[in-house]
């Protein structure tokens, strides 16, 4: 990769944009190939990102696979990338979801009707592009200009594939994220014109020299405020209650792919981000606003949950447990303890399979019988034994049972959260609840879909599964054994990271508790 | 010899296995391969833990940490200071409940195949009842919190699994999917319990190992252990030169505790492997800690040194004292115990969890799961000792729960149901033994429980069984064709459809009468010794420790004592005395071999099985079987255990209480003609009428939960979801407030700012937008706000251009 002066995080970002060329010259009519090319290239685009976390030195905690080419020499932006370990597996995730999302799209039902396989397949792997953009960029405009890209093929995913309702969830997702994107807009623009620089390693190194400094005395200093426009953009993507009203709906007016990989990965570019941006540019004004976040997440965990137990249609059901979900993540990132913000990062990759894992299973009852109402099923446990199997399985990791992914990231969130002085034992029990609330709806929903008699006779007789159905199962499965049962293989690259971030940011004892 | 203990982690695979290869290719393999596969699985794996039994008598009883071969550690933070290994812990402790889960478990596997015979989904019934062994063992051996907690979880979702067995079975589908979903949400319940421990536990101490490599789990013990060993070994050497004997070390050692099951290990023995070091046994166990830093110690030994000093802890934000610290570490723990062993206020689901095959509940929900809750506060037993309000709490749990499943019981009418009860109640008894101090009772009770508990269950399953065919041969021979419209209704497990069993069905008969002797507590049955242990130790926590909680204890346990009689003589008279009541039971057969075999071998244990630990100077009964023979052996890993004292008169007051309630039970139902009516005679006696009725209605617990949390639950489940996210949240502050502002905002815009001022600047994004647009509205029809896009592109580019010239001044 040195010869061509190319660095491995560069090539495989712009990986999916050679697919895309690729797709541009191929016409509507070659489906098959189409779809070739589409799941070819990110399936390549995958086996490089393993090549990254070959190479990737796990204790080494600067930034890897460097970049810094000058973009805009007079404003010092310049097209900088890198991954760390704080990075590393959200890359892979993507890397990882978007071929399983290609691949459940083959058969969809929705382009006989509305046909245009090929921009959806485009916008696909634009989308790839800009997600794996937003995990490595490390300047914060060329941050900013990958996270709007994100907005647009998904934007179009929902808005021409979607179920009923799909431009008003489209273009509410929209809006939600731009009013959002906005405020830190101009906060970056006002962090980056201050400090004479858009790199934000080098913002952090002069914050942490001395060289800058954000005043922070109360709510409307400047630092504080520059920490809460990006923590409202990134709280309306992650989302945290209350900003989450955007997502149920396109979750559900989403079709099946973009489903698992706005679950997957978008809602992680929010965490991803107050980790990144918040936590490194922020450090005091994190540790200030810690027990507010802390109580907003909190409510999540358990405000999530509960909706999510009324729910009928399945999909807003699997919904809302992402706001549950990205609670615990949150929390851990605003606990600021290293068993926490591990757990965190774990609990990204985990939310990303498990859900994502949901959604495929949804999405695939949906393909069977046209419609996400919990009671047209039940008994497909004994009509489709295979399907009901890899969705107890996938529900037990949403639902945090040992030995599956989903309990790592609980567990190590609640952990890291008890001991910290940000958070302490209150917010954990609060936030423990939520394990059993996960318990309620997860079995609801399997009960009402899987279990009991067969009330409805379409479902004695449904297909059985695709092999890309189980091609795209199978991997899910895995890995949520995997990290289940040995974590380490990822918690090891990010660990060193993880310590760094946390020096920087551990609150002295004197300084807790000063809510602004 | 001494790598016996590697052989640890084969009892997790082993099961493992077969659960693997039945689960995946069971269905192609048939029921002959898929019953012997897992049957020898169990099997197998009860082998590895006779040898590991073998292993800890040669190693002098003392524990052992076995690291799997590969696949060392399981989560590592190492910034954390968190580092869980999947380590096993080989000690007498987690050796006895090896042998209780595999050897049962075995019995029981057999017992199924003839149960489960002609079942559409038999393989993976095995395959469920593999992985439950596979996991229990897990929770057993697991040498710190986390990793018993994978087993915790894991039995509970096996439990899950089962008791949801014929989630699709017409008619009874959704209740039984329920009772399944019902555990496993207050068994969850519990489990937050123990994640708060865990998390509590780790944030004071800085682990969750029970006990690091060298460490010793009960030094007194050792101490004697040693001195024992030295002075017989003294001995052996005068002996030696006067050439009497040749004794070695590890002989005495064996011969000194006396639990001489297995044949002490000869020299030649020793000698056997090939590194030949050990000629004489292993090294001499260490007899203290004292020379371990803190940091290499188990959470035991850190909390007994924290405690010592005193002072407070810091746990996150907050500042406590220890003690107070612990409490709340245990009670905690004891909310996850009360979960998995069905005690107030988490016992309502285990009646519930009765819709299972009955094999899965005699295993699961009688004999090994539901004491998992007892196990860990007895591994845990020196926590709990530094918090005498733990312990009173724990007391008072165990004793009430035993008195409320004993008063339940009474009024049930399914067979299932008096046994499901009765298990919550003797679980009571477990986790009061352990409130009191008596952590070697607990086990002991627990262990003769798990003997005639899982025969009371299994030969109820015969009794269904029989019932069943009973009833399936009167349908076809139509004997009863005018009853037809009955016969959708009839309900095999009910006891009012049986009576006379005793003729139709002899081995049954004759090994539920050993089952119920021994629950009853009839010298010298099993149940005698232990329920006696327990309630001695009840008593003497009382007198000695002054500690009114003892008394209160002995009371309550007293009275759940006669209600167990109680209950079960009245179950006996019913199901197999009198006439039967029922053409089904009337032509009810025996059942197979296959099923009865397993029954004739637990009866036995039912009836022995309390001799493994008689007390000092009981008809002279120690000389023959030893003296608390099983307190001696777990005193190596307990280190809170004690020999319990024997009263004379408490025995024999418990004896009268158990014959009297007996006796009376027999008055009552032996009369036959009552049950015609199908009441019960103590609904129809006015004195006794109302408490039957409470009795019956499990004492409206399940209603009162269904009451106060359930529905409110799923209340503001709707509310929260209907009202306030969906009307509120999305309708009103989305649809109206914010919509229509950003409409408005975009109006103003677009009108004043926009086209005056940045109108080339747009064009270009109003481009990309209206190809967006075309090519939505060329998707679909309708209206769509394409300006509300344009303009928001246009409020970007607005920003830009207003910090354009700051841009070029920085």
């Amino acid at each position: 990769m040195e010869l061509t002066g190319l660095s491995l995080a560069t090539v495989v970002l712009f990986l999916p944009m050679v697919g895309m060329i690729i797709l541009l010259f191929l016409r509507e009519e070659q489906a098959r190939n189409i779809r070739l090319v589409a799941l070819g290239t990110s399936i390549v685009t995958f086996l490089f990102s393993l090549v990254l976390w070959a190479q990737f030195d796990p204790n080494n905690t600067s930034l890897q696979f460097v970049q810094q080419t000058p973009w805009i020499p007079s404003l010092n932006i310049s097209y900088y990338v890198g991954i760390d370990g704080l990075s590393l597996f959200l890359v892979i995730l993507t890397t990882f979801i978007t071929p399983i999302a290609i691949l459940i799209s083959w058969r969809a039902h929705v382009f006989e009707e509305r046909g245009r396989q090929k921009l959806y397949y485009i916008f696909m792997l634009l989308l790839e592009w800009a997600m794996i953009g937003v995990f490595i960029a490390q300047d914060l405009i060329l941050f900013y200009l990958f996270w709007e890209v994100t907005l647009v093929p998904m934007y179009f995913m929902i808005g021409i594939w979607g179920s009923e309702q799909r431009v008003y969830a489209a273009v509410k997702f929209f809006l939600y994220t731009m009013a959002g994107s906005l405020l830190m807009l101009v906060a970056i623009l006002y962090l980056g014109l201050t400090a004479g620089t858009f790199a934000q390693p080098e913002i952090v190194q002069m914050m942490q020299s001395g060289q800058l400094v954000l005043p922070l005395d109360g709510v409307f200093s400047t630092q504080s405020l520059l920490f809460l426009a990006f923590f409202i953009a990134f709280a309306i993507k992650v989302p945290v209650w209350p900003f989450h009203s955007w997502l149920p709906d396109a979750h559900v007016q989403a079709p099946t792919a973009a489903s698992v990989i706005l679950a997957a990965v978008l809602l992680k570019m929010g965490s991803y981000g107050m980790i990144r941006f918040n936590l490194q540019l922020f450090p005091d004004a994190s540790v200030d606003w810690a027990p507010f976040v802390a109580v907003l997440a909190v409510i999540g965990i358990i405000y999530g949950a509960w909706v999510s137990y009324a729910q009928t249609d399945m999909k807003k059901l699997v919904a809302y447990t992402s706001v549950s979900h990205m609670g615990f993540v949150v929390l851990g990132i605003f606990a600021m303890a290293s068993a926490s913000i591990n757990g965190s990062i774990l609990q990204m990759l985990n939310h990303g399979i498990s859900t994502g894992g949901l959604f495929l299973i949804v999405g695939m009852l949906y393909e069977r019988r046209h419609t996400r109402q919990m009671s047209a099923y039940g008994g497909l446990w004994a009509t489709a034994p295979l399907l009901g199997g890899i969705a107890l399985v996938i529900a037990l990791s949403s639902m945090g049972m040992p030995g599956t992914n989903g309990f790592v990231g609980e567990f190590t969130i609640l952990l890291g959260s008890v001991g910290s002085p940000l958070t302490g034992v209150v917010f954990t029990l609060l936030a423990a609840t939520g394990v059993i609330l996960a318990a309620i709806y997860i079995l609801a929903f399997f009960q009402k879909v899987f279990m009991g008699e067969v009330k409805h006779e379409e479902n004695r007789s449904l297909p059985k599964l695709h092999w890309t159905e189980l091609a795209v199962l199978v991997p899910i499965v895995i890995m949520i054994l995997w990290i289940g049962l040995a974590p380490n293989t990822f918690i090891a690259p990010m660990d060193p990271s993880v310590n760094a971030l946390v020096q920087e940011v551990q609150p002295a004892e004197t300084e807790i508790a000063q809510l602004p | 010899m001494e790598n016996l203990g590697l052989l640890a982690p084969l009892v997790v695979l082993i099961p493992s296995i077969g659960a693997i290869i039945n689960i995946f290719w069971g269905a192609r393999l048939g029921e002959k391969w898929v019953g012997s596969i897992a049957t020898i699985a169990s099997a197998l794996t009860f082998g590895v833990v006779v040898l590991l039994y073998v292993f800890m008598n040669y190693n002098y009883y003392q524990g052992v940490n076995v690291n799997p071969p590969v696949f060392e550690s399981w989560i590592n933070i190492p910034s954390a200071g968190l580092n869980i290994p999947w380590q096993q812990r080989v000690d007498s402790l987690s050796v006895t409940m090896m042998l209780i889960i595999t050897g049962i478990g075995t019995l029981i596997h057999v017992y199924s195949i003839g149960y489960m015979h002609g079942d559409e989904r038999y393989h993976r019934y095995f395959a469920f009842l593999n992985m439950f062994l596979a996991f229990m063992l897990v929770l057993v051996t697991a040498n710190n919190y986390l990793v018993m907690f994978v087993g915790w979880e894991g039995v509970g979702l096996c439990s899950f699994l089962l008791i949801g067995f014929w989630f699709d079975r017409s008619g009874v589908a959704w209740r039984n999917s329920l009772a399944a979903r019902k555990a496993f949400i207050m068994n969850r319940i519990g489990d937050f319990g123990v994640i708060m421990s865990m998390v509590l536990m780790f944030a004071v101490f800085g682990t969750l190992t029970y006990y690091e490599a060298g460490e010793v789990a009960n030094p007194t013990y050792n101490e004697h252990l040693v001195e024992e060993i030295q002075h017989e070994a003294e001995a052996a050497e005068a002996d030696l030169a006067t050439g009497i004997s040749e004794v070695t070390v590890g002989e005495v050692a064996n011969a000194g505790e006396h639990t001489a099951a297995e044949p002490a290990p000869a020299e030649g023995q020793h000698a056997a492997p090939a590194e030949g070091e050990h000629e004489t046994g292993p090294a001499l166990p260490a007899t203290s800690n004292d020379s371990i830093v803190y940091e290499d110690l188990g959470v035991f030994s850190r909390a007994q040194i924290l405690s010592e000093q005193g002072g407070d802890v810091v746990v996150g934000p907050f500042t406590m004292p220890i003690t107070t610290a612990l409490t709340l570490i245990t009670l905690f723990l004891l909310l996850g115990a009360t979960g998995k062993s069905a005690q107030i206020p988490l016992f309502t689901w285990l009646p519930d969890a009765m819709a299972g095959p009955t094999p899965a509940s005699a295993l699961i929900h009688a004999a090994t799961m539901v004491t998992a809750g007892v196990y860990i506060m007895v591994r845990s037993n020196v926590l709990f000792e530094l918090t005498p309000t733990t312990m009173a709490v724990v007391a008072l749990v165990g004793s009430a729960t035993a008195l409320v499943g004993g008063f339940i019981a009474m009024g049930q009418w399914d067979i299932k149901r008096v046994l499901a009860y009765s298990t919550v109640s003797q679980l009571g008894f477990m986790v009061a033994a352990v409130g009191v101090g008596a952590f070697g009772a607990a086990i002991f009770h627990l262990v003769t429980h798990a003997f005639f508990k899982a025969l009371l269950f299994l030969a109820s399953g015969s009794v269904i069984h029989g019932v069943e065919h009973g009833h399936h041969h009167v349908h076809e021979h139509g004997h009863d064709d005018e009853h037809d419209d009955h016969e959708e209704a009839f309900d095999p497990q009910d006891m009012r459809n049986m009576g006379g069993l005793r003729r139709r069905m002899p081995v049954t008969y004759f090994v539920y009468l050993i089952g119920t002797l021994a629950l009853m507590g009839i010298f010298p049955l099993a149940g005698f010794w232990s329920k006696d242990e327990i309630l001695a130790d009840a008593w003497t926590a009382g007198l000695q420790d002054n500690n009114v909680i003892g008394y209160i204890v002995f009371g309550l346990l007293l009275v759940s004592a006669g209600f167990t009689a109680f209950y079960m003589w009245r179950q006996i008279v019913l199901v197999f005395h009198g006439k039967p009541r029922t053409e089904a039971a009337g032509h009810a057969p025996e059942s197979a071999k296959m099923m009865l075999v397993p029954m004739l071998v637990l009866a036995f244990f039912s009836f022995f099985g309390g001799f493994m630990n008689t007390p000092r100077g009981v008809l002279g009964l120690e000389k023959i079987f030893g003296p608390h023979e099983l307190t001696e052996w777990l005193e190596s890993s307990v280190m809170r255990v004690h020999a319990g004292e024997f009263y004379l008169w408490i025995a024999i007051l418990s004896l009268v209480v158990a014959i009297g309630m007996a006796i009376m039970a027999n008055r009552i139902y032996a009369r036959v003609p009552v049950f015609n009516r199908k009441r019960d005679p103590l609904e129809m006696m006015e004195a006794t009428q109302q408490m039957w009725t409470m009795a019956n209605a499990r004492l409206y617990w399940d209603n009162f939960y269904d009451r106060i949390f359930v529905n409110p639950f799923r209340r503001t489940s709707a509310w929260l979801a209907t009202e306030l996210d969906d009307r509120f949240l999305h309708d009103w502050v989305h649809n109206k407030v914010l919509w229509n502002g950003f409409n408005a905002i975009a109006h103003f815009l677009s009108r004043d700012v926009d086209q005056k001022v940045v109108d080339g600047a747009v064009n270009g994004a109003g481009r990309v937008t209206r190809w967006g647009a075309n090519t939505l509205r060329r998707s679909q029809s309708g209206y769509i706000r394409v300006y509300a896009i344009t303009l928001l592109f246009g409020v970007v580019v607005v920003v830009l251009v207003l910090l354009l010239p700051l841009l070029q001044r920085g």
